[in-house]
């Protein structure tokens, strides 16, 4: 195996820039609650990081890379522990070490269980929240990146095209998310009661670094340091700067204001719609696609009013709806111009009508697989160890009930010290 | 003595403060509170969702001064903080009882 020095740093680097999207996730969902949640928000997002990444290591790396068991549906645990870190996953021909790649790859299981805060936000159980998201990194994350990102997976056979997670990620935390919410339960006074985000500069610096972040999520998607991962960056610059446009001019119409949080959920709106679709679309395309994310986006978040599920911060709208559009509009505008490697073309391309259905059928098949796994470890760990806080913790607020502390201390008046 | 209680707009303050300065008010309180008269709130909207925020910010000032000064601390307050539109606050006088310097035991009117 030829390993390249510069494919190996930009993978690296690439790694970490994902890393740091989550502790920006925190910022931007922190922003979003209420000042009671500000800190049991950040710190569900900086624990995931923690237990998920030594999943990954243990096990969940090998279950979604490793050879395949039979049928492309889950890995073998020959990788598991980060056993034989000088074997390549079997089909893939890279020019940097497994373990670059495994380590790259830990960052996108991290985000993508990190995601499922925002879901949830207000109302779960710390100790809780962190068990299933370790389960549920084996036996929802891991199952779907074996499908679409392992060469031997099924999806991935069927000529599947997922650049850098729009099934992985957005769609599989977007689905993982609405099960989650119907299985914990609306929050208390919900959606009676104001609960207006409480620090909206908190959110646009989470915004920015998840935008800065995302450059490695789907640049380095290419996996190496070349003129995919430049078209896939700047695809992935221009669809953000779309999907901001798209979700600002959509309520300024509607509602007669454009809003601060408006822009920063439509930066992220059209970073996840392109998230797929980055390395197989040109610009002009890219444009399209995350206009289009911006406002699905929009239009999606107001569905819970109606439907009456309670996904505290949009994942559902957000992820689940940006993740969809991307993912079909790959099968509509994927051109072998961008990407010599693919089989299959997009329906503008002339490819017909063949990769929009496998397309669709990734769709269909994530959101099935997502949303009822998912259900049943929500379940397990609400009826074992419990997922949601009781009512009084919940009223008082997660930061001083569960974690004993405060976000904010102005110099009021407070209590002397105990010993 | 009387206690002097004006409740209004925050951009209000330094005119008020002035006011009180030059008429030689040695000290003052002064809080930020939240709350409506007549006035009501406005709306504000979250991704689509539309709150009504019933209380809006004021500042609240209290200033105890001898009973012959009242009518003049309450005028000053009243020209500083006008705007003539709505929600431009109250003003109102209770009667104190008794008042302690603490630094020095001076009581009444020779602790203002």
């Amino acid at each position: 195996m030829h390993v390249d020095g510069g494919d190996t740093a930009w993978v690296l680097g690439s790694a970490a820039l994902v890393l740091f999207m989550t502790p920006g996730l925190a910022l931007f969902y922190g922003g979003m609650v209420r000042s009671k949640n500000v800190l049991a928000m950040m710190v569900q997002n900086l624990a995931t990081i923690a237990v998920v990444s030594i999943v990954w290591a243990i096990a969940a790396y090998s279950l979604a890379f490793g050879p395949d068991a039979g049928g492309g549906l889950i890995g073998t645990l020959h990788f598991a522990g980060f056993a034989h870190p000088e074997t390549p996953v079997p089909g893939l021909h890279l020019t940097v070490p497994p373990l670059a790649f495994a380590a790259f790859q830990m960052m996108f299981a991290v985000i993508t269980a990190a995601l499922l805060t925002g879901a949830g936000a207000d109302r779960m159980r710390f100790g809780g929240f962190l068990v299933f998201a370790a389960v549920w990194t084996l036996v929802v994350y891991a199952p779907i990146a074996h499908w679409v990102f392992s060469p031997a997976g099924w999806l991935a056979h069927r000529g599947v095209l997922d650049f850098a997670g729009g099934n992985v990620v957005e769609i599989d935390s977007g689905a993982s998310a609405l099960a989650l919410v119907l299985v914990l339960g609306r929050r208390r006074g919900w959606p009676r009661d104001v609960m207006a985000p409480h620090s909206l500069p908190l959110t646009v610096i989470g915004a920015g670094i998840l935008w800065f972040g995302w450059f490695g999520f789907n640049a380095g998607s290419a996996l190496a340091a070349n003129g995919l991962a430049a078209q896939a960056l700047i695809g992935t610059q221009l669809a953000a700067c779309a999907g901001l446009l798209g979700w600002v001019l959509v309520e300024k119409l509607r509602t007669g204001h454009a809003t601060t949080l408006g822009a920063a959920s439509g930066a992220v709106a059209g970073l996840v719609a392109i998230t797929p679709a980055c390395g197989f679309v040109d610009s002009l395309a890219a444009i399209v696609v995350g206009f289009a994310g911006g406002v699905i986006g929009v239009l999606a978040v107001g569905m819970k009013y109606r439907l009456r599920y309670d996904d505290s911060l949009d994942v559902v709208g957000v992820h689940g709806a940006g993740g969809l559009i991307g993912t079909l509009l790959v099968g509509v505008f994927a051109t072998q111009h961008v990407n010599g490697g693919i089989g299959a073309r997009g329906l503008f391309s002339g490819g017909g009508v063949g990769l929009l259905g496998e397309q669709a059928l990734a769709v269909v098949v994530t959101i099935a697989w997502a949303f009822a796994a998912t259900w049943v470890v929500a379940q397990l760990v609400q009826r074992t160890i419990g997922l949601r806080v009781t009512q009084e913790v919940e009223i008082e607020g997660l930061d001083t009930a569960v974690h004993a502390e405060s976000a904010y201390d102005f110099g009021n008046v407070r209590a002397g010290r105990i010993g | 003595m009387k206690l002097v209680t004006a409740v209004v707009k925050p951009f209000k303050l330094d005119d008020v403060k002035q006011a009180l300065h030059e008429l030689g008010v040695a000290g003052m309180t002064v809080s930020e509170v939240q709350g409506h008269g007549r006035q009501r709130g406005h709306t504000e909207v979250y991704r689509g969702a539309e709150y009504v925020v019933d209380f809006v910010p004021k500042v609240r000032i209290e200033v105890v001064v001898d009973d012959a000064e009242v009518p003049r601390v309450v005028d000053a307050i009243v020209d500083a903080a006008r705007t003539g539109q709505i929600g431009d606050g109250k003003v109102w006088t209770t009667a104190v009882e008794d008042l302690v310097r603490i630094r020095t035991g001076e009581r009444g009117p020779d602790a203002l």
